[in-house]
């Protein structure tokens, strides 16, 4: 019996279209455009100036809080301007614009591609290393890895999880990374490890990349408390706290960050970016970005610097299909909707989905028919269909008795419903509107 | 270039499962029994089925297009549903203006009062059902014998159900063992050839329907095994305990227990949302059953069982809630 998590789930299409396509590099943009918000937390202050020349791996904004991280130059050029640039969602946030005139490397990088296995530095070290290049969460959350590797007071982690679930359907950047980069995301894991001082870490993968479960396993059989533990496929159990569940059988608490039961989870795609920052000295500036839809005449995975255009992805995928209505930054369950093709590619952007109906058309929705499939998929344990009609009817205390911040916007519930109900998009609503009520009143 | 993208909240991706693929694998499921019923009563389960399912579409449109003044939904299928059980709930030999009358309850007072498909607290079919019953008591119970009667429809020769005998048997201090002879075989049982209603009969009918539906997913297991196993387990300890009572076995093949269970007590509105919560709902349904089939005035109890447990639903899903992820942190007192 392979493992998984015990509460809910789905298994929707896996459409992996690119799982055996070997990554290519995306050239260079003539303009690259570098969001200062990147990651969860405080954007981060501008540290260059417009006229200034910057070179590839430079520093152009230093973190703006503990919660936080650097951003570096993916390319050499001339700041061309520093102000607000519309987001894919349309949204103007401020953006430091670099007019690309080559690939001049800061001093001190290693672009060699020599493995480095010996890990010289110390947990201080390898933290501050870290912060420095600008890490945060590959996945997509962009929670910044310092931040997880340094436990509250009182909390000491017991467990690396490395997740290489890749639960979301057509995304597959992090299995080509398993298959292509594997030996520096073992390094990688090591080094997390001792920059945690933890003795044992798993590798969660699912099933359906067999050849990553394959090469991972070979890759670790040598290394003392690092194992690979095949999942049984079911979406989401790339979630946090679903991994943990299906890994170490633990219950991470309401409320709680998976600390609290002494685990600590980076993505496979953080892993390799710790490698190349602690061994190789270089910073976040690219990743894997995987370029898919049914329409496309040749959906790839890409090696892409952060602020290349959306826009020149698609074109190097084929160009945009004429049925076309939708473009998605992200897998088709938690990604999010595009309005803005010339956004940038950002540290958390894993894939862009492009779709055509009638694969994403939304269905207008009809009358609760109480069937409780909402119930049964909710990985949570949630009552969604309740929350939904508590959203409506603005009933807060009901909203929070129900848990409703502990959804983790999976969309289980809105996939199953056959009544095509928003559930999802009322529960958003709602925790929009009582999270801040309840963060105020914890501080 | 100039295209419109589209721009909604995730996820992008649906199931593609409907309320219509829902009710019309139910309607699927319901078909070797409905074809049972047909081989066993002939006309008289034409005429009760055809009735039943137009009367039920017609008052549906009718009410929902002139008197809520609405767009009617008739294909949903929802209302057809509730016709075809209707029919399997009620006598071969019933006249056609009963139905109507039962029609007109189940779909105008038992769904469309409450607000339609979705709102209703009881289920309409079985709604329909108790209110014949209660109204045309001598006609709802007498039952066509089976196979004898297939070019017949009112004038049919009619009998006493297994339940009936065995119930009335037992209360007038007769022997168990000579009663068991009246009573058809376990075998005509199971194929459903026993004098009753006409979709009620056929065991092997009804469990390639639920073994359909499972496989489909429509429903769980949770709530057929739960009151079948229930019924089962009860009627085995009292008739140890010395009650009046037939053998388990009986009980389960004969009478309502497994059209009951498999095709009207997991009606999705009026049943509950949780696998906790159904699981209560069943064991209220089964125990409820056999208190009436053995202690009660009528020698059948499912439907009102069914019914009982419908008004306990909204009850059962406001407290019984599924396990959740995580218990919370427990938080500190902040003393002064």
């Amino acid at each position: 019996m392979l493992k998984t998590f015990a509460l809910g789930g789905i298994h929707p299409k896996e459409n992996k279209l690119t799982a055996k396509i070997p990554c290519e590099y995306q050239p260079l943009p003539k303009e690259a455009v570098v969001m200062v918000s990147q990651h969860i937390g405080a954007p981060a202050t501008v540290v260059v100036q417009k006229g200034d020349e910057v070179k590839t791996g430079q520093i152009v904004a230093k973190q703006g809080g503990f919660i936080s991280s650097n951003i570096h130059s993916p390319v050499s050029g001339v700041v061309k301007k520093i102000e607000p640039v519309a987001d894919a969602g349309g949204v103007k946030r401020n953006a430091i614009t670099i007019e690309v005139t080559g690939d001049d490397w800061a001093e001190g990088i290693d672009r060699s591609e020599n493995l480095i296995e010996e890990i010289k530095d110390d947990a201080k070290t390898i933290i501050q290393k870290i912060s420095d290049a600008g890490i945060v969460g590959m996945g997509g959350a962009t929670f910044p890895s310092h931040v997880k590797l340094m436990p509250p007071p009182g909390k000491t982690a017991k467990y690396l999880v490395i997740n290489g679930v890749e639960c979301e359907p057509y995304l597959t950047s992090d299995h080509r990374l398993m298959l292509e980069k594997g030996p520096e995301i073992v390094v990688g894991i090591e080094i997390l490890m001792v920059a945690l001082g933890v003795k044992q870490a798993f590798i969660g993968i699912e099933n359906n990349k067999p050849d990553a479960i394959k090469a991972m396993k070979k890759l670790t059989s040598k290394k003392k408390g690092i194992k690979v533990i095949p999942l049984k496929v079911q979406y989401p159990q790339g979630g946090e706290k679903q991994l943990i569940k299906a890994i170490l059988n633990k219950e991470v608490p309401s409320g709680a960050l998976p600390i609290e039961v002494g685990a600590v989870v980076q993505n496979v795609g953080t892993a390799f970016a710790v490698y190349e920052a602690v061994q190789k000295n270089k910073p976040l500036i690219e990743r894997v970005v995987t370029i898919t839809g049914k329409h496309l005449s040749s959906p790839k995975n890409l090696w892409v610097r952060i602020g290349t255009p959306v826009s020149s992805l698609i074109e190097a995928a084929g160009g945009l299909p004429e049925s076309t209505v939708k473009i998605i930054s992200g897998g088709p369950m938690m990604g999010k909707a595009m309005s803005n093709l010339n956004a940038p590619v950002t540290k958390g952007t894993s894939g862009i989905l492009v779709m055509a109906e009638p694969d994403t058309a939304r269905k207008p929705a009809s009358e609760c028919i109480r069937c409780g499939k909402c119930v049964t998929v909710c990985p949570m344990g949630l009552q969604p269909y309740a929350l939904m009609v508590y959203g409506i009817k603005q009933m807060y205390d009901k909203l929070e008795a129900g848990k409703v911040m502990d959804c983790i916007e999976c969309g289980s519930c809105s996939y199953t419903c056959p009544a095509n109900r928003e559930l999802l998009d009322y529960i958003r609503l709602s925790k929009s509107r009582l999270g801040p009520f309840i963060r105020n009143r914890k501080s | 270039m100039m295209q419109f993208l589209k721009v909604s909240p995730s996820p992008h991706i649906h199931s593609g499962d409907s309320v219509k693929r829902n009710m019309y694998g139910v309607i699927i499921a319901m078909i070797p029994v409905f074809l049972m019923s047909l081989y066993t009563f002939g006309l008289g389960a034409l005429v009760v089925m055809l009735t039943s399912v137009l009367a039920c579409m017609f008052f549906e449109y009718l009410i929902v297009r002139f008197l809520l003044k609405q767009q009617p939904s008739l294909s949903d299928g929802s209302a057809i549903i509730t016709g075809m059980l209707l029919a399997f709930n009620i006598p071969t030999n019933l006249p056609v203006w009963i139905i109507l009358i039962g029609s007109l309850f189940a779909i105008g007072v038992a769904k469309l009062s409450y607000g339609g498909l979705g709102r209703n607290l009881f289920n309409p079919a079985l709604a329909g059902r108790v209110f014949m019953l209660i109204s045309f008591p001598v006609q709802m119970t007498s039952w066509p014998l089976p196979l004898v009667n297939r070019g017949l429809y009112i004038d049919a020769t009619t009998g006493a159900t297994p339940l009936a005998i065995i119930k009335e048997g037992l209360k007038n201090g007769q022997d168990y063992a000579e009663l068991l002879e009246k009573v058809p075989s376990y075998f005509d049982m199971l194929f459903g050839f026993t004098a009753g209603s006409a979709g009620e009969m056929s065991a092997v009918a009804i469990l390639l329907g639920l073994a359909y539906m499972l496989w489909r997913k429509i429903i769980t297991w949770h709530i057929p095994l739960t009151i079948i196993m229930t019924i089962f387990m009860l009627t085995g300890l009292l008739k140890f305990a010395g009650a009046p009572a037939a053998d388990p076995i009986l009980y389960i093949l004969s009478g309502g227990a497994l059209l009951g269970a498999v095709f009207m007590a997991t009606d999705y509105v009026t049943s509950p949302m949780t696998a906790r919560g159904m699981i209560v709902y069943a064991l209220g349904i089964g125990v409820l059953t056999v208190v009436i089939r053995i202690y009660g005035a009528y020698p059948e109890g499912i439907s009102f069982a069914i019914l009982i447990m419908n008004a306990f639903t909204p009850l059962i899903n406001t407290y019984i809630k599924p396990p959740m992820f995580g218990k919370p942190v427990k938080v500190k007192a902040v003393t002064k």
